[in-house]
């Protein structure tokens, strides 16, 4: 049976860019289900694929002690959307490092709702936009700290820059918490590239275009630190980059 | 090689320089000296391009060219180099990345080959270490950091991979210890000291002409030159002052 389409009015399809999902929604209207048992540890690369309308929707389930490293470059022509639904038992850990890089009418959003279950819990999101255009980049994310899941560690970094005028950025962190003793940190700024970096730069001989690659890769690249494989999603996401400016 | 005639800028619609003239023929290194506020720094911005700083009237070339129609990367490719007086931190980009971006593009508009990964590392291996810097840490983020020292140090280790025809130095020397002052009093003697090329040094102390020897020294001071003179005047400056020097 087909999930029912969804709307506006739902706030984790706000941003949504429905009519371009209407076409494929059939074929993607159930999430992917994945468990990680109790100890044991994944690491995935999510890069864009082919195609106007690139939608990945996942449930992830954490057992006690598991660890999920995901690395994300979300970067669709038309829409693009990463909607993660983790669930974290005790002492998990999950990591998302994700980026949005959009251009013209684009629209690409990052949704995650992670539920820490049991106590110990660790999740990290670090988010960064690029958009130009009248690109739209989005990050919805939403934690929720189940009673009892004490001593929990959550932590949102959303950081977007904009190129250009008409291009727009949405953050919105949401917390639902019924523990006492958590930490749940999120901070989100939406910037310009420093006029400084860019004279520096282009002082030294890169003409504007090649500085102004060079600076935004440096704002997203870090994403891929920790990355076993980064080759691939660095390559990606410098691509993107240089389309972009 | 540099030609500044009756040059007029601007900083947010005020005035700095009002009617800079300075001629560097090849093969010369001047000093410009002068108090906080008299436009060194403004001179040096204009002089490679820095947006926000309007020329409002005078020229300046470089070899011949009309520096002032040009973009600051196309001063770069011309053979200009700005040693930054606050060298900037650019997180996320290792300097070895930056440099090489940045040389490959010089040599892209010259006509001249694209150095590979390997070719670059050796030259910039090469280039720290003549200016005592760790090689190491151009694997850091450009300039993330760094002291101020190091930062300094770090402007000379660029100049060496790019070997510009002429380098405007601003305020190279200051934050430098004096093992330091060497080392980059050094650097730009082995850098700049050729007969093809020129320097400005930019500077408030007699200390780094102590090692790299100007042949004019000049005073700058609200916005215009008002002195000129040979190495005797940089001494003659610091024990009497701006003040007497430039009445």
């Amino acid at each position: 049976m087909t999930a029912p389409f969804p709307s506006h009015k739902q706030e984790e399809w706000r941003y949504a860019d429905l009519d371009a999902l209407k076409p494929v929604w059939e074929q993607f209207a159930e999430p992917l289900t994945v468990t990680v048992g109790a100890g044991e540890e994944l690491e995935e690369i999510w890069l864009p694929v082919a195609g106007e309308v690139q939608l990945r929707r996942v449930q992830l389930a954490l057992g006690s002690g598991a660890k999920a490293r995901i690395f994300a470059l979300n970067n669709a022509p038309v829409y693009g959307r990463i909607e993660l639904e983790v669930s974290l038992g005790e002492g998990a850990e999950f990591e998302l490092f994700g980026a949005n890089i959009g251009a013209g009418l684009s629209t690409n959003e990052i949704v995650a709702t992670v539920k820490h279950l049991g106590a110990g819990g660790r999740s990290r999101q670090v988010i960064r936009s690029v958009l130009g255009g009248k690109g739209v980049g989005s990050y919805l994310g939403r934690i929720e700290v189940a009673h009892g899941a004490q001593k929990t560690d959550a932590e949102q970094s959303v950081k977007a820059m904009l190129l250009d005028r008409g291009a727009t950025a949405n953050c919105k962190p949401e917390l639902e918490i019924f523990a006492d003793d958590v930490k749940c940190a999120h901070g989100a700024t939406v910037g310009e590239l420093d006029p400084m970096q860019l004279f520096y730069a282009e002082s030294r001989g890169m003409d504007p275009a090649t500085a102004r690659a060079v600076l935004l890769e440096g704002f997203v690249m870090g994403l891929w630190d920790s990355a076993s494989h980064p080759d691939a999603i660095c390559d990606a996401a410098r691509e993107a980059l240089r389309r972009l400016v | 090689m540099l030609d500044i005639a009756n040059l007029h800028a601007t900083v947010a619609d005020k005035p700095i320089l009002n009617g800079v003239s300075l001629h560097v023929p090849a093969g010369e290194i001047h000093a410009i000296m002068g108090p906080n506020g008299s436009g060194k720094s403004t001179l040096a911005y204009v002089l490679a391009g820095r947006p926000g700083y309007e020329v409002t009237e005078g020229s300046a070339s470089f070899e011949g060219q009309d520096l002032l129609a040009m973009e600051p990367h196309e001063r770069a490719a011309a053979g200009l180099f700005l040693g930054f007086q606050y060298p900037v931190e650019i997180p996320g980009i290792s300097y070895l990345q930056f440099l090489r971006e940045s040389l490959n593009a010089q040599r892209r508009s010259r006509g001249d080959a694209q150095l590979s990964g390997g070719e670059f590392i050796k030259l910039a291996r090469e280039q720290a270490g003549l200016l005592g810097m760790d090689a190491e840490m151009l694997k850091r983020p450009v300039n993330v950091g760094f002291s101020g020292g190091e930062k300094k140090r770090a402007e000379m280790v660029q100049m060496g991979i790019m070997q510009p025809k002429f380098a405007v130095l601003d305020e190279t020397d200051s934050g430098l210890d004096i093992d330091a002052l060497k080392a980059v009093g050094a650097g730009i003697n082995r850098i700049m000291r050729a007969s093809g090329k020129g320097a400005l040094l930019i500077t408030h102390y007699q200390r780094l002409l102590d090692y790299v020897e100007p042949d004019r020294v000049h005073v700058l001071s609200r916005g215009e030159i008002v002195r000129s003179g040979g190495p005797e005047l940089a001494r003659e400056l610091e024990s009497e002052g701006y003040a007497e020097a430039a009445a």
